[in-house]
């Protein structure tokens, strides 16, 4: 057992459940920049957690022990998904415990638990939000699992870490099947975080919310960790776009310590210009009707489908 | 390797016996509760001791001899019936022991309730028809000649439908028996034709003499198509399925239970028989028709199971989905097998294995969880029910467990046969025919299509029933459940957390079937105990129980830490209603409402009946009737076809003594015609 790789593995998880509240920060006032508006520090969501975790809990009647659970369940799962991806170094002692497949089972638990707790206590949002949320889901996931298939293809394993290192000896470019896919994934990682075109973070209008409408009866505690969550699963999805569209300066295991010192700032920049990337996408498009959501995430899978027909035709 | 008194046959064959043993007393039982307080018990012990047998015997099974067999002097007369253990009925006789152990137990407290037989058998017959099916799903499974297998399979089909019709009184339940007995005899007579196929080029009706044989493409092709069809309606294959959603809400929640869990499971296991051990020599190609039909199967199921408001119709075309994905995996191990592929035909096959073991598990608990909501509230309908969890903790919870398994989320056992699935379907573009290497991968997103989808129907299935509030005011006052139904839910549901959790152990057991089948062999890997990495370590592992682990550790030191900084008061308030003032239960969502996405998404799958109201109804009615399109694009057509045709008979018959004459020298003269 490498100390240094359980060290790795570690400060990998406390860095994602640290940095994530600032990623979200960072990509909120980029938004704000872009849309001319006076944009709130970083720190605004650190700021929003603490005053969550400090108020008192309000539950609503009704509500079962699996609406008090299910913020615990949410949290837990993005974290150990955290502690599978490579987002500073590939050799995580603990990755080999769930495979991209496993993670992507991973999130969908989170997604179902987030349902059920929404539609405990019965209110018509909830119950609303949970079902558009689980449409949004069961499209994104068929799309999702092609931009995996596709990697795995690509490198004969699911492992992300494995997937990492193959993709690293190559050289610095993209593969035009992997470029199919990281338009997926881009689509894919929009629709999952509830951001625009297919979620507007921003709205609280009921008709068109979907993730808000089904934290509408949480508060305190409760609150604050599925805030973190959904921040948290934001830093996730960039990370394990990262890991298979960019993998270029994540720790090895052959460079040592010092390696993991260059990856840290390394994933700094890439989440600097991925917050950009996205604050830039999110203001240039317009929330879609539910209804449109289909046609979206149906054209996500079609991309990573042309992905992966670009391989099998080509081997590239 | 011949079967001597120690060896497992003749304990399992004894074990079964008794199981009929059992089916005699009950029938012959003098109290009219017909000893079904011991009886069922006694049945479920049978159970649990045929698991362990079968377990055993596939654990002992050595490598190069692959069978125990016997020849009992029963049956036709100068043809004795033979018996066989192989790996491949080991695996599902453990399935069929283990899975009625859970429901014989759960049935000892649901059959004893007051409600649970208005007006139908008496407990003592229902109790005699419930052990002899599952004796005859039993011999089914030890079968080793063709005759054997169809007389077994007939008293399997026969013994259900009498458990079907248990409410004889009620004119829906008897019209879904007769289309469920319809149905099985057409299966039922192409297998016998599929035998008769192969028994007469191998001239032999032994499984032995059929596996020696050398069949010609077009013997091969015909039995396997034959096979697909009667096993295919067995396991409710589009467009064989029509009697599936009828037939299985009909019956009693245990036999639902039963016939969704393990009775379909035998169609799974006569078609690996059929395809991997009868016939060697079987085009690849065939498997892709195997692969498209569970394909479309698994998504046609899915669909309508999103679209149901009746709870065991939902649970009905869940099962639809689950056996096209069982089909699925199926032909893709014959693809995979008959194009070289050894380690992707393994992959496939054992993805087959896991997930009719976990199939079986999971769809008995959720059934048997509606018995109990059933009994609690006398309502099938999703529209009358919900808020359940509160009233009846124990069936909600354990029920939860067998929703998100079936949902494929880690780390229940769902989960694990999806994603062997889906590493075989990472070996699908090395087919080396052109367009079928580019078509097979798609399979992997259908797949996950549907995986997701069942997903969604079942937080529609759990949400509606458990959560949220009660619809109905004037349920019978709810109670929790019986403590044997209790432990057979807790049994079944541990058995899920079980294959979920230790999937290496269940993988090393079932490899066995793939040796012994021919089909390909995992590499030995030196993967620890805890760790199923089925190719090696580097390309692709999966560890439940560690990562549960974690997830357990870091939950426990959140809410530590979360209550350690700051000790915050939970105080419960009237949910928000958005400043409406008028939340009740009424303003949930319906079923029908959690439904619609998908019924608009897919609504080419429907054949959908609007009943709109026009602004001057005194009382506008909003109705939705959702059909199955198979019913007026095959079945009528083909129904009305059968009407025509017998009516012209009719026709013929019905002339005066001349015509008969007529037609006797007509036929006298066809004869002579032919003769010379």
């Amino acid at each position: 057992m490498n100390p240094l790789e359980w060290f790795t593995q570690i400060l990998a998880v406390i860095a994602a459940l640290a940095a994530a509240p600032l990623f979200l920060g960072w990509v909120n006032q980029c938004r704000a920049w872009l849309q001319n508006r006076s944009a709130p520090s970083v720190l605004q969501i650190y700021r929003g957690l603490r005053k969550l975790f400090n108020k008192d809990l309000v539950v609503a009647q009704g509500a079962s022990p699996l609406f008090g659970a299910a913020p615990y369940v949410v949290f837990g799962t993005m974290a150990v998904a955290a502690a599978i991806i490579p987002s500073m170094s590939t050799r995580l002692p603990f990755a080999a415990t769930a495979d991209a497949i496993a993670l992507v089972g991973l999130f969908a638990t989170s997604r179902v638990f987030l349902s059920l707790a929404a539609m405990d206590i019965g209110t018509p949002f909830g119950t609303m939000g949970a079902r558009r949320d689980m449409m949004v889901g069961f499209l994104a996931e068929p799309a999702l699992l092609m931009v995996i298939f596709v990697a795995s293809l690509l490198s004969a394993t699911t492992a992300l870490p494995q997937i990492s290192e193959r993709l690293m000896t190559q050289s610095l470019t993209l593969s035009p099947s992997l470029a199919f896919t990281a338009v997926a994934f881009t689509m894919v990682l929009l629709a999952e975080n509830a951001r625009l075109p297919i979620d507007n973070p921003a709205s609280h209008l009921e008709l068109t919310m979907i993730h808000e409408a089904m934290l509408l009866e949480y508060s305190g505690r409760h609150l604050a960790l599925m805030e973190w969550a959904s921040a948290l699963k934001l830093f996730n999805y960039a990370c394990v776009g990262f890991s298979l569209f960019l993998p270029w300066g994540t720790a090895t295991g052959e460079a040592g310590p010092l390696a993991l010192l260059t990856a840290i700032p390394v994933l700094a920049v890439k989440l600097l210009f991925a917050g950009i990337a996205l604050a830039a996408i999110e203001t240039v498009s317009a929330k879609l009707r539910v209804f449109r959501a289909p046609e979206f995430l149906a054209t996500a899978f079609l991309f990573a489908v042309l992905g992966l027909l670009v391989h099998i035709l080509l081997g590239g | 390797m011949p079967a001597t008194l120690g060896s497992p046959l003749p304990t399992i064959g004894v074990l079964l016996c008794a199981w009929l043993l059992i089916a005699l007393l009950s029938a012959l039982w003098p109290s009219p509760d017909g000893g079904t307080r011991l009886l069922f018990p006694l049945g479920a012990l049978i159970g649990c001791g045929l698991a362990v047998t079968a377990i055993h015997a596939l654990t002992v099974l050595p490598q190069g001899a692959l069978e125990w067999r016997l020849a009992l002097p029963l049956g036709l007369p100068n043809r004795p019936t033979h018996l066989a253990l192989d790996a491949l009925s080991a695996v599902y006789l453990a399935v069929l022991g283990c899975v009625s152990a859970g429901v014989s137990l759960y049935g000892a407290g649901y059959f004893r309730a007051p409600q649970a037989l208005p007006q139908g058998s008496p407990p003592g017959l229902l109790c005699c028809q419930y052990h002899l099916f599952l004796a005859s799903m039993g011999f089914v499974l030890l079968a080793a000649d063709a005759y054997a297998f169809l007389v077994s399979w007939e008293v399997m089909a026969l013994s259900s439908y009498f458990l079907v019709v248990t409410d004889h009184r009620v004119e829906a339940i008897l019209e879904a028996g007769y289309l469920y007995l319809l149905m099985a005899h057409v299966g039922a007579l192409a297998l016998l034709l599929a035998f008769g196929v192969l028994g007469a080029a191998a001239g032999g009706y032994t499984f032995e003499a059929l596996r020696g044989a050398h069949f010609s493409p077009a013997v091969a092709g015909a039995a396997f198509a034959l096979g697909l069809i009667g096993f295919g309606g067995k396991a409710g294959l589009v467009p064989l399925h029509v009697w599936l959603p009828e037939a299985h809400p009909a019956a009693p929640s245990p036999v639902s239970a039963l016939m969704s869990g393990v009775m379909l499971k035998m169609a799974v296991y006569g078609m690996l028989r059929l395809c991997f051990d009868l016939m060697t020599d079987l085009a690849w190609w065939w498997g892709l028709i195997a692969v498209a039909l569970g394909l479309f199967s698994a998504l046609y199921g899915i669909v309508f199971a999103a679209a149901q408001t009746d709870m065991k119709r939902l649970l009905a075309y869940s099962s639809i989905e689950n056996l096209g994905i069982l089909f699925a995996a199926l032909g893709l191990a014959l693809v995979f097998h008959g194009a070289g592929m050894p380690l992707a035909a393994a992959l496939a096959l054992l993805a087959v294995l896991y997930h009719s073991v976990n199939h079986a598990f999971m769809k008995s608990l959720l059934f048997l969880g509606t018995g109990s909501v059933l009994h609690a509230t006398g309502q099938r309908n999703l529209g009358r029910l919900g808020g359940l969890i509160h009233r009846m903790p124990w069936v909600a919870w354990l029920t939860l467990v067998g929703a998100l398994a079936i949902a494929g989320l880690p780390p229940l056992n769902g989960f694990v046969s999806e994603w062997l699935l889906l590493q075989a379907f990472l070996y699908s573009h090395e087919v080396p025919q052109p367009f079928v290497n580019m078509a097979l991968p798609l399979g992997a997103g259908l797949v996950a299509l549907v995986a997701a989808l069942s997903g969604y129907v079942m937080v529609k299935f759990f949400g509606v029933v458990f959560l949220g509030r009660s619809r109905e005011a004037g349920h019978l006052p709810v109670r929790d459940v019986d403590p044997e139904e209790r432990i057979g839910l807790a049994w079944l549901a541990t058995a899920c957390v079980c294959l979920g959790l230790l999937p290496a152990q269940v993988v090393g057991l079932l490899q066995r079937v793939a040796v012994q089948l021919r089909v390909g062999v995992l590499p030995d890997n030196s993967a620890p105990w805890w760790m199923l990495a089925p190719v090696s370590g580097r390309q692709a592992s999966y560890a439940p129980l560690v990562f549960l682990a974690a997830f357990v550790v870091f939950v426990l030191l959140t809410i530590g830490v979360v209550r350690l900084i700051h000790r915050s008061r939970a105080s419960r308030v009237e949910p928000w209603d958005g400043g409406f003032g008028s939340l009740d239960k009424r303003t949930q969502d319906t079923a029908e409402g959690f439904g619609q996405p998908i019924r608009q998404l897919f609504e080419p799958f429907f054949a959908m009946r609007r009943q709109l109201p026009s602004p001057f109804d005194a009382a506008p009615q909003y109705r939705v009737t959702i059909g199955d399109r198979f019913w007026e694009l095959l079945y009528l057509p083909l129904a009305a076809l059968m009407q025509r045709a017998s009516g012209v008979i009719v026709g013929l018959q019905g002339t005066r003594l001349s015509g008969h004459l007529l037609y006797g020298f007509m036929t006298l003269i066809l004869l002579l015609g032919l003769v010379l």
